[in-house]
Parts: C-alpha cells; sequence; structure tokens
C-alpha cells in the first residue's frame, strides 16, 4: 500500500505559509476524493482543503495554530494506487518560528503577487478572497523603452522613493524629458507639475532623528503597525466631579496635593478595570497570550521638553485619591526635571493621556504597545446640555480611548468607557462599595 | 550545527547571487548563500571571463601568425609562431581562479556567510544542504529567499554529450586544438569559440539552423562578422541542421535546407544550441512556482509567485545575461530591505565577442519600425575613421536610430573591433533620454573609436563631417 502525500497548496494569493484552524479528519479516518481534511487560514479567507485521493489518513502534520509553510507536507494517506513518497519518513523536524517579517524590515505595502490557485481550492472560501486583480508591470528582465516616461536613472528613482508617478509629471527637457527641476516642483506641491506659477521654496532641512525622539518613533511604529485600533469617544458631563474636586481643595491642608482632575479619572478607571478585567493587560502577540494584571499601573503621558514620556502611577488600586494625586504630582515633577528612573517608566498595564487644555475635541491616541487600551482625554468646556425641558450649561469633557481592537470588541470598549463615564458623572459611586 | 536561520537566503553564488549577497550584506541583513562550485557561476568560471581570455589569446596569435605569413605589413617579422594551448589554459585557469577567490573576499567583506553545497527546497522558506563540510547547517530556514540558480548549456537529443561531442564548458578546458572542430548552432557562443578555435589553428565548420549567423542580431550588424569568418576560414554552413553523429562516431551528420545530407569529419563536435534554466535538482516542484514558458516568472521587483521568494538571472528569462542577472541581483536584496525599488532598464546591452565584435542596446531599425516608430537613421563606417585606419582594423560600423519626430535615441549598434567598449556610452545614451543633438553636441575625443557615435548621430540629423 503506497503512502501519498498531500502539502500545503498555494492557495493563491501570494502567500508563504498558512495558519492550520482545524483538522477534519483524524488519523485512522477513511476518506474520499474531494472530502474536506483541514480548515487552513490565510489573511483573506478560511479555506477548506479537499483530499485529492481516496485513502486513509496516516499522519497529519501540525496541530490546530501551527503556521504551515506552502510546499511543506501536510498530511499523508495510505491509498491503493501509485503514492508520492516509497516510504513513511517523518519530515525533518524544524523549530516552529514566528512567522513575521524581521523588524528591520520594512516591507513594501502588499501588491499580492498575481498568481490563482487551483480553482477548486476556493471553493470552501468563507470570507473575500477576491483578490484585486494587478496588472503585471514589466518583468524585471524585459524592457521597451517605447512609450514610457523619459527620464535619467536618478530622476526615475528619485520619483519612485517620493512615490511619484512619472507618467503624470510633465517634463520640461528637449522631448518632454523629465529633469529634477521637474520633480522638485511635483515634490513642493504634493501634486504632478502643471502650469505652476508660484515660486517654489526648495529648501530642505533635516533633522536628525536621535535620543528620545527616536524612541518615540520606533514605539508609535511598533504600536501602529501591530496593533489594529478602535478609536471610541464619549462625551461626560464633569460638573459634579468637578464640583467635589474644588470643594476638596478649598478646604485642603498644606499636607495634600492639590486635586486636579486625573487622580479621579484615575479612580474611576481602577473601578472600572475591576469590572473590566481584560482592559487591564498586555498582549504578548507573538506567544498569542493576553496577560491580565491585578493590579493598575496607569501610565501617565507627560510632555516634556526632549519629548513625550510615560511615567508610571503604580497600584492605582491601592492608593486613595490623595495618594493617587501625590503620587501623580511627583513624578510630573520628576518627569520636567528629566529624572525619571527606569523604575518609573515601565510596566504600565494602561495609560491616560491628556494634552490638558489643549485637549482638542477628539483625539485618536496610539496604544502604548503591549497595552490593549488608552484613554485620551479632552479639554473641558461650558456646552449647553438639553435636560429635557432646557438648554443647561454643564461642564462637558470627551473621553477619547483607543482599544487593540484584536482583544477588545467594540461593545466591551463601549461598555468600559460608559462605566467610567457613569463614575464620573456621579463621583459619590466611585467611593461606596458596591455602587 | 544542524539547523541554522537567516534574514536572506541565496542560492548560488554567480553573478545575480553574489550581487545579491553582497547588497543585501551591506544594507546590514542576516544573509547566507549557498553554492556548490565555485564563486561566480557560469560567467566566471565557464562563461565570459575564461571565453574572453581564450578570444583574446587567440586574437593576438593570430596577429602573430598573419605577420608570419604575409611578411608583415606593419615591418613586424615573426617566424614560426606555435600555440601551446594547455599553457594558455593555465593562464586562463589563473584569471579564473583571481576572480572567483576575489567575489569570496567581497562576500565575506559584506558580512555574508557562503555555504559550499547544494541546496535544495522543502518548502518556501526551507532548504536541505548538502554539504562535505562538517561545519555547515543541514537545514536553513531563511526570511526571504533570493533563487539565483542560473542555466547549463543544451543538450540535443541527437548528439549527447561526451567524449567527443562537447558544450562550452568542456571547449574551455581543451588542452590540444582539435584538428576538426565542427561547432553545432551560430549563436554567438559558438561564433566566439568557433572563431577562437579557429585562429587557434582548427579546421573549424559552423552549422546554423536558420539562413543567418547570430540571428538574434540583424543582418546589416552581422555582415562583417560572417564576411571575417569566410576570411578566417571558418566553413560556415546556414540552413542547416546536424542529425546525428554518423555510424563512424567520428563524423557528424548534417541536413541542408534542399533534403541534401552529408557527413562532417569532427575530432571534436562542439554543441552550442543555446542555454536553458536550471531547473532540475533543487526542489523547485516543492515551490510551484507560476512559469513563464520554462523559465521563473517574476515581476518588476523580481518577486516570484510565492511571496517571499525572489528570482534573479539566468532562471527568470532571457537575455542571459550576466549584467543584467547583477542588476536584478542588487534590486532583489534593496526590495527585501524594504527599499522601494522597482526595475525600469531601458535596455539591457548586448555584446558579442566575435571578429569584429558587435554591440547592441535598445531598438534596431526593423524593431523600431515594428513598434511603429518612425524613425531617423545614422550611420558612421569605421572605413572613414582614423583612429580604425591606424589600427589596421577598418571593418564595421556604428548605427543610430531615433524617433523623427523628436530625435528620442531608441537604438544603437555597432559592429568594429573593440566596439563592445562603446556599450557604456550607448546604454548611458538610452537610459539618460538621450537626444541625437546630445549625441551630435557632445565632443568625442580625436582619434578614437567612439567618434563613430558621434558621427552617426551627425549623419542621422544629415550634418555628418567626415562622410
Amino acid at each position: 500500500m503506497a503512502i501519498f502525500e498531500f502539502r500545503m497548496p498555494d492557495v493563491g494569493e501570494g502567500i508563504a505559509e498558512a495558519e492550520l484552524v482545524e483538522w477534519l479528519v483524524a488519523v485512522g479516518d477513511a476518506v474520499q476524493v474531494d472530502e474536506p481534511v483541514a480548515e487552513v487560514m490565510t489573511d483573506k479567507a478560511t479555506i477548506e482543503l479537499p483530499s485529492l485521493v481516496a485513502g486513509k489518513v496516516s499522519w497529519l502534520g501540525g496541530s490546530p495554530g501551527d503556521r504551515i509553510a506552502i510546499g511543506a507536507p501536510l498530511i499523508r494517506f495510505q491509498v491503493d494506487g501509485p503514492g508520492t513518497v516509497t516510504s513513511e519518513s517523518t519530515p525533518p523536524e524544524l523549530a516552529p518560528e514566528p512567522a513575521s517579517a524581521p523588524p528591520e524590515l520594512a516591507p513594501e505595502p502588499a501588491t499580492p503577487a498575481p498568481s490563482i490557485g487551483d480553482s477548486t481550492l476556493h471553493k470552501g472560501a468563507r470570507a473575500s478572497s477576491d483578490a484585486p486583480v494587478v496588472p503585471v508591470p514589466a518583468s524585471a528582465g524585459s524592457s521597451h523603452p517605447v512609450g514610457r516616461p523619459i527620464a535619467s536613472p536618478a530622476v526615475r528613482r528619485r520619483a519612485l522613493e517620493s512615490g511619484i508617478d512619472l507618467r503624470l509629471v510633465r517634463g520640461t527637457g528637449p522631448v518632454g524629458r523629465i529633469g529634477h527641476v521637474d520633480l522638485d516642483r511635483c515634490i513642493d506641491c504634493g501634486a504632478p507639475a502643471a502650469g505652476i506659477s508660484t515660486v517654489a521654496n526648495t529648501a530642505v532641512t533635516d533633522v536628525r532623528v536621535i535620543g528620545l525622539r527616536r524612541m518615540i518613533a520606533e514605539r508609535m511604529s511598533l504600536a501602529k503597525a501591530h496593533i489594529p485600533h478602535i478609536t471610541y469617544v464619549e462625551e461626560v458631563d464633569v460638573t459634579e466631579v468637578e464640583r467635589l474636586r474644588q470643594s476638596l481643595n478649598n478646604r485642603h491642608s498644606v499636607e495634600q496635593p492639590k486635586l486636579t482632575l486625573l487622580p479621579f479619572l484615575v479612580c474611576a478607571l481602577v473601578r472600572a478595570i475591576a469590572e473590566h478585567p481584560e482592559l487591564n493587560a498586555h498582549f504578548d502577540d507573538d506567544a498569542g497570550v493576553v496577560h491580565q494584571y491585578g493590579g493598575v499601573h496607569v501610565g501617565i503621558a507627560t510632555q516634556t521638553l526632549k519629548g513625550l514620556v510615560v511615567p508610571v502611577l503604580r497600584h492605582a488600586e491601592a492608593r486613595d485619591i490623595w495618594s493617587c494625586a501625590e503620587e501623580i504630582k511627583r513624578l510630573a515633577d520628576v518627569a520636567k526635571e528629566g529624572k525619571l528612573d527606569r523604575g518609573d517608566l515601565s510596566g504600565s498595564t494602561i495609560t491616560i493621556t491628556s494634552l490638558g487644555a489643549l485637549g482638542g475635541l477628539i483625539t485618536t491616541p496610539i496604544i502604548n504597545y503591549p497595552e490593549v487600551a488608552v484613554i485620551g482625554v479632552n479639554k473641558m468646556q461650558i456646552r449647553p446640555v438639553w435636560d429635557g425641558n432646557n438648554f443647561i450649561p454643564r461642564n462637558m469633557m470627551n473621553l477619547s480611548s483607543g482599544f487593540d481592537h484584536r482583544i477588545i470588541d467594540g461593545w466591551n470598549a463601549a461598555s468600559f468607557v460608559r462605566r467610567i463615564k457613569a463614575l464620573l458623572e456621579q463621583p459619590a459611586s466611585m467611593f461606596i462599595e458596591g455602587a | 550545527m544542524t539547523h541554522t536561520t537567516c534574514s536572506v537566503l541565496i542560492v548560488g553564488a554567480g553573478p545575480g547571487g553574489y550581487a545579491a549577497a553582497i547588497r543585501a550584506g551591506q544594507l546590514g541583513l542576516e544573509t547566507i548563500v549557498v553554492e556548490s562550485a565555485q564563486s561566480g557561476g557560469t560567467c566566471l568560471n565557464i562563461g565570459c571571463i575564461p571565453s574572453k581570455a581564450l578570444i583574446h589569446a587567440a586574437d593576438v596569435y593570430a596577429s602573430v601568425v598573419r605577420s608570419a605569413s604575409d611578411n608583415g605589413e606593419l615591418g613586424i617579422h615573426s617566424e614560426n609562431p606555435r600555440i601551446d594551448l594547455a599553457t594558455t589554459m593555465a593562464w586562463k585557469d589563473g584569471i579564473v581562479r583571481r576572480l572567483s577567490t576575489g567575489v569570496d573576499h567581497l562576500l565575506a567583506k559584506a558580512g555574508v556567510q557562503r555555504i559550499q553545497g547544494w541546496a535544495r527546497f522543502l518548502d518556501g522558506k526551507t532548504v536541505a544542504v548538502d554539504t562535505s563540510d562538517p561545519d555547515a547547517p543541514r537545514t536553513i530556514r531563511a526570511n526571504h529567499v533570493i533563487l539565483a540558480n542560473g542555466s547549463r548549456p543544451v543538450e540535443l537529443d541527437d548528439l549527447p554529450f561526451g567524449e567527443r561531442v562537447i558544450s562550452s564548458t568542456e571547449a574551455l578546458v581543451l588542452t590540444a586544438v582539435p584538428e576538426r572542430l565542427v561547432v553545432v548552432g551560430g549563436g554567438y557562443i559558438g561564433l566566439e569559440l568557433g572563431t577562437a578555435f579557429s585562429k587557434f589553428g582548427a579546421e573549424v565548420t559552423l552549422v546554423e539552423a536558420s539562413e543567418q549567423l547570430l540571428p538574434s542580431f540583424d543582418a546589416e550588424i552581422v555582415r562583417p562578422v560572417a564576411r571575417r569568418a569566410e576570411l578566417l576560414g571558418i566553413s560556415v554552413l546556414t540552413g542547416t541542421v546536424v542529425t546525428g553523429m554518423a555510424a563512424s562516431g567520428a563524423a557528424v551528420n548534417i541536413k541542408a535546407g534542399d533534403g541534401s545530407t552529408a557527413e562532417l569529419p569532427a575530432d571534436r563536435v562542439l554543441v552550442t544550441a543555446g542555454r536553458a534554466p536550471l531547473l532540475e535538482d533543487w526542489g523547485l516542484e516543492e515551490l510551484d512556482l507560476k512559469r513563464n514558458d520554462s523559465f521563473v516568472r517574476i515581476d518588476e521587483r523580481c518577486r516570484t509567485s510565492m511571496s517571499g521568494v525572489f528570482a534573479v538571472g539566468d532562471l527568470t528569462g532571457e537575455p542571459m545575461l550576466a549584467h543584467r542577472a547583477i542588476a536584478q541581483g542588487r534590486l532583489a536584496a534593496e526590495v527585501i530591505a524594504g527599499k522601494r525599488r522597482a526595475w525600469d532598464k531601458v535596455s539591457v546591452p548586448a555584446v558579442v565577442f566575435t571578429d569584429p565584435e558587435i554591440v547592441s542596446v535598445g531598438m534596431n531599425p526593423e524593431q523600431a519600425r515594428e513598434a511603429g516608430i518612425d524613425t531617423l537613421e545614422g550611420r558612421f563606417p569605421y572605413t572613414a575613421s582614423g583612429r580604425a585606419l591606424s589600427m589596421a582594423d577598418t571593418d564595421g560600423f556604428v548605427r543610430a536610430v531615433a524617433r523623427a519626430d523628436d530625435h528620442l535615441v531608441v537604438g544603437l549598434q555597432g559592429v568594429g573591433a573593440g566596439i563592445a567598449e562603446l556599450s557604456a556610452p550607448f546604454a548611458l545614451a538610452l537610459e539618460m533620454g538621450a537626444r541625437l543633438e546630445d549625441l551630435a553636441d557632445t565632443i568625442h575625443a580625436h582619434p578614437t573609436r567612439s567618434e563613430a557615435l558621434h558621427e552617426a548621430a551627425m549623419h542621422a540629423l544629415g550634418m555628418a563631417l567626415h562622410l
């Protein structure tokens, strides 16, 4: 009895590997031709792979969740007819590896290589797998000088790097040749040059991205590249909490720090997290694990002269409002002096970002990777609010919050923010157990 | 060590592979190149370089022989010149060794790990390496793969390679000049080697199935080469095919276009029927890549149909030329490093080291007409060149092809002694989008052979000075 080896087929989206979602057969099962044997997932679709032969399953190449390279052995059958391998040797064991590209590389935006797989493989596609049909430009080897924009290699390279389609650039040289000057005009105006009358400022100032700025740039890129953000904006009536804050400040003693709105928000956050622990977490996407933390360590995005830093208010769940206020003030002071140490800057589990009085109406904050939520505080202002009978002036403020949509569904995000809103609007409830 | 990983894995250290490897290394990518033979590929070891060395030796020998036979019109006399091909080959081997070692040095300098062995794909990201190096990994897993496996000489069913029937590879290591050499295939490889062996003293017969030598070039360009071949005593049989070895084993059977057959005695039969991409024994079947005929299909970024798998060089199609492979290798490495690059070349220059040499860049007049271009053409023959006369070789000409309306140069070709060197200004003119006026208004140094370019452009514009 021969062995037929079924390899992971090229499912036709220019991918190198696919994730095994589920085995639809087990070792020992008898399988008919075209019977689905496995479900695999590409980034576009979940696809059922039909068996190419009738036979008995003798070996399965992996467990659900494994990413299997195209062409790697997937499943083996004992068949009556001719097989593909003579002996049932197991394939070489290779250490499984994360499939992501190395972080130092910035792959080009994915224009799928135009490869259409065996159409039968698409029968089970549940999601849209209508990959856009990309016209195939001249392959790297053939060439045809006619009908292309005329430009020197240096101009062509610069256009490519600047994302400019030379076909749209008017060349002012002989034969309509496009020169660097034509490209300059194009780059300055952000549009293909055509009838530009003003004198362009062609100055370029190079600012090296180093130190804290470089670190911020890396962190932001990391977060934006890894995390599909969902932003949720809610309006909060802060009239009551402001009244409470001012009354406490008016009575405050010398030892007690002056209260800002921030400690109240932290207290509300701690209460809301108690009901939504999934928001106080790190998502280790390499390992595929979410670490939910008991302690609430609140990162507080703080502007310094050199740039943005995020000192951490540790164990907010174990602090009262005064202790929170005191620690927030200490962190702010140390940050402004530029003397934060590593301990102050690491280990946050959720982050608050506020532009204070600048605040704006709405922001789309970026999550502090690998956290899963960031709460953005917008500007407080008096707005007319309809109370059912009249417009009354109320102190209103928006919370613009970002969530990792891989982990946090819109419903969870909304419930969480609504809970914070409720606590801030009824500030007494923050301090009453069971409220 | 049994298993290792890297960012970029390159299979083959020929011009495409080593260029990709060096560039990837320069860009800071962890790069491994696997090669089973010496670095440098076909070009350096069994192609361009050794053949050019032999052609040079043959030219020098031929001029010495000429001065011995015609009592030297230049006033140079020599007596009883002879060729010691074994010594010539040893000299040639030294050049090859030096260049191949140089490639290894460049790879090391770029931080590239070179593994001596044969790579075979297990899947789109993993290769097994068959190697005798105990320290080399047995499997390699890479984020990106560049296929640079190259090509091999085509073997004819009727003339399998053996002792007497050889490919260019064996012709380049012959240590004795065959008395009677039959070259099957009148393309550039056959003509280059056939001419060299003719100059070494072999009685050469060239058999070409089509009606013209060098069928990929136009008749006007080929004419001076065909004439010179005749003068050298090479017997050229066009429109003729070889049907196999004669029963005696010491001759080939040929069949002419009119159906007549004959036997050609041959001590060696050099088969130069083209080259084919190397598709066997390295696991191509595991990758299931889309093809263009027998070639691996790539896009303008050298990407194959499988994500993360790139291909460069002869594997990817015509023209199978080292300089195209080098440009592709460089491009693939930069694309992998995240740079925005695309193949946007106006031309891939072609040079042939026949006697005289041929260079062609862009379109010839016929190709331009086929593309619907109304053309201006200009020519300058070397008979009118002072430099050519002073070098005692006035065969050939330079030809410029431009659009009639705006004078954009769309092609430059030439045939003549040493003209391969003009590939640089020819290619530069096309890439820069030169008009005929750009060439005509650039001062070309006198007396040089490159003046022919200047004059051809002026001729196309109707203002030739020296015609």
